[in-house]
């Protein structure tokens, strides 16, 4: 059976800097990619601000470099993905060795056995959460400008959310669309200056804010949204919704770690970001369960930049270096 | 064994196919679809002599995925007797497109 020193479930940034480190320390490193090889950057398109490349990389190609990267030390990658982990404290008591706890992953295509687990499985769009929404995703609802705007050329979508993720939506989309709205919840972007400016400077993007939209409707495809003001005024408290017709709309309001499946498994806090617990001797990535680190979006609520995961990653495998001496 | 699938042939090899055909949406440029495409060289195999996979190119084909409104790729479509029957949007598992194709071959 399949044996490795350890098992990292993701594969974007965090894990495969922890991959790189990890092999490199000569641990049989295995990296299950998830249902997204390569992570979020995968779907953005240039990657300007990530350290070392001042003309910039494409999302797709810096991954791709990262897995080669991992790969050259030993590091095995493999298209799963995993519903669930499972672990046993061996029970074999030898003199001054302290227990090793065996890792066993359940995956679509396999199972797979650790010493030890690195989590980095990232985050992943959040969903407006409305009734309506459901029945027109992929025709008329998206959550990736980058993968659909190619089929909204010369069309009128809209843009819901208001921080960089959204604002870079609605700039790419005008490479396509028509007319590009960015509707918001609020008065203030959240997004960065720099992102916002942009976003003002293209003649093809407007604004709605202070708006909230209240249902996707359409038929065989998206037709149009329902909006209403979410400003209430003391005098003038006003109820009324407005139809805007639109062929597309690009949900890009925030995200949500991806971990489901560790319910149960390792602590989680309201949000559903991993929690880390510090209980073994300052190990900063490590988790509830001795044994299980976790690096990236699906801890990190407040950075999210993939520098900062590929920073995590590295902490998280020399955790592991660490925690696979005793 | 999945055919490529134009629009000079859809009508022949997917419309008047006797058996079902899994359509597979997909371009270049569409990172989900790279995932996608192993998945569907698998069923192919799986299912072969039941049912034909085809895929077809968006980029060189507009006029068929306007016609059939595909917004999103990938979108995988079930064709049987000449009309569409099922149809997913986003990278499906193997075990569901088996498990469809199996569904109209009862």
């Amino acid at each position: 059976m399949n044996n490795y020193d350890v098992v990292i479930i993701g594969s974007g940034p965090a894990g495969y800097t922890a991959a790189i480190y990890t092999s490199r320390a000569f641990l049989k490193t295995l990296v299950i990619t998830g249902t997204q090889p390569g992570g979020q950057l995968t779907t953005t398109t240039e990657v300007e601000n990530f350290p070392g490349f001042p003309e910039g990389i494409q999302g797709p190609e810096l991954l791709q470099k990262m897995r080669a990267q991992a790969e050259k030390f030993g590091a095995n990658v493999v298209t799963d993905v995993i519903s669930n982990i499972k672990y046993q404290i061996s029970n074999t008591q030898i003199k001054n060795e302290k227990e090793k706890t065996l890792f066993t992953l359940t995956g679509s295509n396999g199972i797979y056995e650790g010493q030890s687990v690195i989590i980095t499985t990232g985050a992943s769009a959040k969903k407006f959460g409305i009734p309506s929404e459901e029945k027109f995703r992929g025709k008329g609802i998206s959550y990736c400008a980058t993968c659909d705007g190619f089929f909204f050329r010369g069309k009128q979508v809209a843009v819901l959310g208001g921080g960089d993720t959204a604002m870079e939506e609605a700039t790419f989309l005008t490479r396509f669309a028509e007319k590009v709205m960015i509707i918001h919840r609020r008065e203030e972007f959240r997004a960065s200056p720099i992102m916002v400016d942009r976003a003002k400077k293209n003649p093809k993007i407007s604004f709605l804010l202070n708006t909230v939209v209240e249902e996707f409707y359409g038929d065989t495809a998206l037709r149009g949204i329902r909006v209403k003001s979410n400003m209430t005024n003391e005098t003038n408290k006003t109820n009324m919704t407005e139809n805007l017709e639109l062929d597309g709309v690009f949900v890009a309001i925030g995200y949500v770690p991806a971990t489901g499946f560790l319910k149960g498994i390792v602590e989680l806090d309201g949000k559903g970001y991993i929690v880390m617990k510090q209980k073994m001797e300052g190990m900063q990535t490590a988790t509830s369960v001795e044994g299980i680190f976790a690096a990236g979006d699906c801890v990190d609520s407040r950075y999210r930049q993939a520098v900062v995961a590929a920073g995590m990653g590295c902490m998280a495998a020399l955790d592991v270096e660490r925690y696979l001496q005793k | 064994m999945d055919m490529t699938l134009t629009d000079k042939n859809f009508d022949v090899e997917v419309l008047q196919s006797k058996i079902p055909v899994l359509v597979d949406f997909w371009a270049v440029w569409c990172g989900p679809c790279q995932m996608q495409e192993p998945i569907v060289k698998e069923v192919a195999t799986a299912m072969v002599g039941k049912a034909k996979i085809g895929k077809i190119n968006v980029d060189e084909n507009p006029h068929l995925a306007q016609k059939y409104n595909v917004m999103s790729i990938p979108t995988l479509m079930i064709f049987k007797g000449g009309t569409m029957v099922k149809q997913f949007v986003g990278v499906q598992s193997k075990e569901t497109l088996v498990g469809e194709l199996n569904k109209l071959l009862n």
